[in-house]
């Protein structure tokens, strides 16, 4: 039982994951939350003041980091200085409370398109 | 066949159109081989990343003889950015150097667009297992080889030779200091990355 183990007084067991609530994945499929997924801002955090109370400070932060540039997930896990995992999680919430978005990663094994690998390497060679 | 154009169809066509596409390249290599300093060579951001100082328990997997200047590892996520256009990101992931991080590797593998497999004459051994990962996973794949100061120099045919790599796979020399040398690599990548797909059949060549 942990209960025998733990009270509420040894405080959380993993302390980052004290923000998801010991969460360690929302809803959103893993596999759409890649490193490289791009978060996009979406609606506006004013509009949405009644949601506040069940927004942490670093889902909002996450929000005001996407809404000129969308940020990938390992950006947004360096600049918060969180662990990606708990980064999924709170960005999971905020697709939850339609703040934000995400873009569809390029599915495993399947190239993007021969025009987007041209304009890469032309924007290298401008380098 | 043809696909009727539905109203769904062009709504998801739209969305794609507008949405900013991120592609992913990874480099590998074997510890202390220059993956950071080649990430930090293209990156518009410095490299985001966690290193940390090597351990006395971490010491006998971590042999520095060769690479006598390298004191840190790095052990986690380390990437740069390439902003092609407002459309369009890369990024460059480093991959951990040591064999007992291999856990990460799956995650940053998933759907990467191809690797630099960054090697050292010096050592060229500890880019075996990279060089197989790649290949058992079918990720297309450069060989870069760097040009450290005071390491002798071979033919790209000799180390093509020495590690037993098929005549497709791109070998060349760069220094991973330089940008332009770094950027030759890169390209070499998406364009190995281009001609395999073509060569697959797969989507590219459509």
């Amino acid at each position: 039982m942990t209960d025998r183990w733990f009270d509420d007084a040894a405080g959380p067991v993993v302390r980052p994951y004290a923000m998801t609530r010991g969460r360690t994945r929302g809803t959103t499929d893993a596999a759409q939350l890649d490193l490289i997924a791009l978060v996009i801002a979406e609606g506006s955090l004013a509009d949405r003041a009644d949601d506040h109370h069940s927004l942490a400070p670093e889902h909002v932060d996450i929000v005001m980091l996407c809404r000129r540039t969308p940020r990938s997930v390992a950006e947004l896990a360096t600049e918060l200085d969180l662990p990606v995992g708990v980064v999924r999680v709170l960005i999971s919430d905020l697709i939850d409370a339609e703040l934000v978005r995400v873009t569809r990663p390029v599915p495993p094994a399947e190239l993007p398109d021969e025009y987007i690998l041209r304009e890469v390497i032309d924007g290298l060679r401008a380098l | 066949m043809v696909f009727g154009r539905s109203e769904r169809g062009r709504r998801e066509g739209a969305a794609a159109a507008q949405d900013p596409v991120a592609l992913k390249l990874l480099v590998a290599g074997g510890f202390g081989v220059g993956k950071t300093t080649l990430v930090g060579a293209v990156s518009e951001i410095k490299p985001l990343r966690t290193e940390e100082a090597l351990t006395e328990a971490s010491r006998p997997y971590d042999d520095t003889e060769g690479v006598e200047t390298k004191t840190t590892t790095t052990v986690a996520m380390d990437f740069g950015r390439i902003t092609i256009n407002e459309n369009l990101v890369l990024y460059v992931f480093g991959t951990p150097g040591q064999d007992r991080f291999w856990f990460l590797w799956d995650e940053l593998a998933q759907g990467a667009l191809g690797a630099v497999v960054l090697t050292d004459t010096r050592r060229l051994e500890d880019c075996f297992a990279a060089i197989d990962y790649f290949e058992r996973r079918g990720i297309p794949f450069t060989v870069a080889v760097n040009c450290f100061d005071g390491a002798d120099r071979y033919p790209v045919e000799t180390v093509r030779r020495a590690l037993d790599l098929g005549q497709t796979v791109p070998v060349l020399l760069c220094d991973a200091r330089q940008r332009e040398s770094v950027r030759e690599v890169l390209i070499s990548v998406v364009e190995h990355a281009m001609r395999t797909g073509a060569a697959n059949g797969g989507g590219p060549a459509d």
